[in-house]
């Protein structure tokens, strides 16, 4: 590990089965076990398949490698089910990983859930004393910052009345307090703060950047409030699907998490991330990118220009490809189509340019999504055989033609009215 | 920043990758959990912690009832409320600490999954709360077994009495090392409960809890003294009361017994803790 770095994960992935877990019952893995001894068939598993839960496995970590300096203060994002949360699990040992390993320097001090531990029976003090010590410091520490944890929790008033009587606000305040006067090098917080008041949750924020740039502690932070993200990290780190997208400066990371209009790629390297399960995967969309371009900015009457690059994993016959465009509500717009455009062998890997007319979009950002399909015969219906999330695009109007264009209205123009005069 | 205090959290735990060291530095939390419970068992009850003398008392009286007056089992002479009580303190010494460590995935499973400490914290501080339970009912035991002597019944404490200490933590390892396997166990297959509580129902009923081994056909008392519990409550009878008997040589197959079922417990314990978050 270098000097410097406190926190390095290796390949670190965590799996989890889908579904139940085994049978439950002992009853019922003694059946199974008994029959598979006598080489008969498991009368508890699923028609069609050949092992317990096969396949039903769901990468919540995939394989992921971070490494994070002493003193940093990151910020973990991504949408529900990304894997922060897991992340975190790993990392203050509530669970192992299933491959690779994490290394870390020092005391991890994580909080995960606001004033675990927490008794309702016993009093504000005494309940300092036991989250204090399951986040593993001694009496001895505690004693000596008892003064210092009660007064930032700002319930002194409180300190010795059970916990049960708390009001939930006071209940965080309580638990926080604890929690920031750990000594550990590294805090590690799930979403905590978003019970406490506006107030609160600023102070909070000014004592963990505190810790982080006076006394040199390490802060993960993972949040869904972009807002405290932004005043509390120097650094972000977007997981999707168990993968890390992104790591580096925080806005950037916020686009990429927010996934709006302002991101201006041009190109995608896929990389088995963004794709929707479909039922065949006989082609493997590796990238995807508008060709000539450096943003996703489109003018007037330009044409897309769309280069895709795929790999086929299977014999290709008449292969299709749908582009479905649709606005920054997700609500749908068009679809550009193009039909039994290519054929080819197993194996092979694919690179080809396709020219959108996208003038009739109006201004606005949009988001799109590949679909390629075939279909064996005329009468036989349409399969999808890889589906992936596609570039986004912005369309500007210029200056002179703007006025022309304010007689767009929704997300596509049409032709002016004509007037029918045939009579 | 030297690499020796680099924690490495992998995929594999080794099989005997105990870490004492880390137990050792939560000894305040062990502590604590005890003066938890301590406050919170009898909490918002009348009586307080004065149940905790009541209760071996009510079921001793019961078991004084049942075993000695309506099934009229002999005692060894021993005046029969001293003989089931000191069998039913013992008996509930050794079940409260197996309970504790049995249930301890399962009653901690929330906290487990928030935050990491040793986990063996659990079912450490449940040995010491039962121990401090215990002690209180050995006072009063104490305190009857006097009176009883005084009077002049027939009761013979020894020298042997001195042992208590290693009965009890012999008592409690064995508890605890059961406990621990079946925790591990009652993760995945949770109708293991039903069974356990009624075994141990069986269990004590093959413990000479209420009655004495004398009462035991000859031929089969050895197998009866197998039973790793049983020597323990002879001996501690013997040292007590001054009847029953007491055989180095069960009380060591006992400690082997013992010995092998903690060690076991661990490993298992250890083995499981590490992923049940994920299949509790």
């Amino acid at each position: 590990m270098r000097e410097n770095c406190v926190i390095k994960t290796e390949n670190l992935t965590k799996e989890y089965k889908l579904g139940v877990i085994g049978s439950g019952t002992l009853r019922h893995d003694l059946q199974s076990w008994y029959a598979r001894k006598r080489g008969k068939d498991d009368p508890n598993l699923k028609i069609g398949s050949n092992h317990y839960s096969a396949g039903d496995r769901f990468l919540a970590l995939d394989s992921l490698d971070i490494e994070i300096d002493r003193g940093e203060r990151v910020g973990i994002i991504g949408a529900n089910g990304a894997g922060k949360s897991t992340f975190l699990k790993l990392l203050s040992r509530v669970t192992s990983p299933t491959d690779g390993e994490i290394r870390f320097r020092g005391r991890i001090a994580s909080m995960l859930e606001v004033g675990t531990g927490f008794h309702g029976e016993l009093t504000g003090r005494e309940n300092i004393y036991l989250n204090g010590a399951i986040l593993g410091m001694s009496k001895a520490e505690i004693t000596e910052k008892i003064d210092k944890i009660i007064e930032f929790s700002e319930c002194e008033k409180f300190i010795d009345t059970p916990v049960k009587r708390y009001s939930s606000g006071m209940f965080v305040k309580l638990a926080f307090a604890v929690a920031a006067h750990l000594d550990a090098e590294i805090l590690i917080m799930d979403e905590v703060l978003a019970v406490g008041d506006m107030q609160f949750q600023k102070k909070c924020i000014t004592k963990m950047r505190e810790l982080a740039l006076n006394e040199n502690r390490t802060v993960l932070y993972v949040s869904h409030n972009m807002n405290t993200i932004r005043e509390l990290c120097n650094r972000c780190i977007v997981l999707d699907h168990g993968k890390k997208i992104f790591d580096g400066d925080v806005e950037n990371a916020i686009k990429i998490y927010l996934g709006g209009e302002l991101d201006d790629f041009a190109f995608y390297d896929y990389n088995g991330c963004h794709k929707e399960p479909c039922k065949r995967n006989d082609v493997e969309l590796l990238r995807a990118g508008y060709y000539g371009k450096t943003d996703n900015l489109f003018y007037n009457e330009e044409f897309m220009p769309l280069e895709l690059e795929w790999q086929n994993n299977n014999d290709i016959h008449n292969l299709c490809l749908r582009v479905e465009v649709s606005d920054y509500r997700r609500f749908p717009v068009t679809a550009f189509v193009i039909e039994d455009f290519y054929s080819g062998k197993k194996g092979e890997k694919v690179s080809m340019r396709f020219k959108l007319n996208i003038s009739r979009i109006a201004k606005g950002g949009y988001y799109t999504r590949y679909v390629f399909y075939n279909r064996k015969s005329d009468t036989l219906p349409f399969e999808s055989v890889e589906i992936a999330k596609g570039l986004r695009f912005r369309k500007r109007m210029s200056e002179q033609n703007e006025n022309r264009w304010q007689k767009a209205w929704g997300s596509v123009i049409m032709d002016e009215i004509e007037l029918d005069d045939t009579n | 920043m030297q690499n020796s205090d680099v924690t490495v959290v992998s995929a594999k735990r080794g099989l005997f990758s105990l870490n004492l060291k880390e137990l050792w530095k939560y000894r305040d939390l062990v502590i604590l959990f005890v003066k938890r419970d301590l406050k919170n068992v009898y909490k918002q009850t009348v009586l307080g912690p004065l149940w905790i003398v009541i209760n071996p008392f009510l079921s001793t009286f019961v078991f004084t009832v049942i075993f000695g007056i309506i099934a009229n089992i002999s005692t060894d002479g021993i005046p029969q409320f001293l003989f089931y009580m000191s069998g039913n303190i013992l008996w509930s010494y050794f079940s409260n600490c197996f309970n504790r460590a049995s249930s301890t995935f399962l009653s901690n499973a929330r906290i487990f999954g928030k935050v990491y400490f040793p986990r063996l914290v659990m079912p450490l501080s449940g040995i010491i709360y039962n121990s401090i339970t215990f002690l209180v009912q050995f006072v009063m035991f104490s305190i009857l077994v006097a009176v009883y002597a005084f009077t002049g019944a027939n009761v013979h404490p020894n020298l042997l009495v001195l042992a208590l200490p290693v009965l009890l933590i012999h008592i409690a390892f064995l508890g605890t090392g059961t406990g621990l396997i079946i925790s591990s166990l009652t993760t995945k297959y949770r109708d293991l409960n039903v069974l356990v509580s009624f075994g141990l129902t069986l269990w004590m009923y093959l413990t000479p809890v209420v009655y004495p081994v004398s009462q035991i056909p000859e031929s089969f008392r050895w197998i009866m003294l197998l039973n790793p519990v049983a020597p323990i409550v002879e001996t501690f009878r013997f040292a007590f009361l001054g009847s029953g008997s007491f055989e180095w040589i069960y009380l060591l197959i006992s400690a082997v017994v013992t010995a092998v079922i903690l060690i076991l417990g661990m490993i298992v314990f250890n083995q499981v803790e590490k992923n049940f978050i994920d299949t509790v």
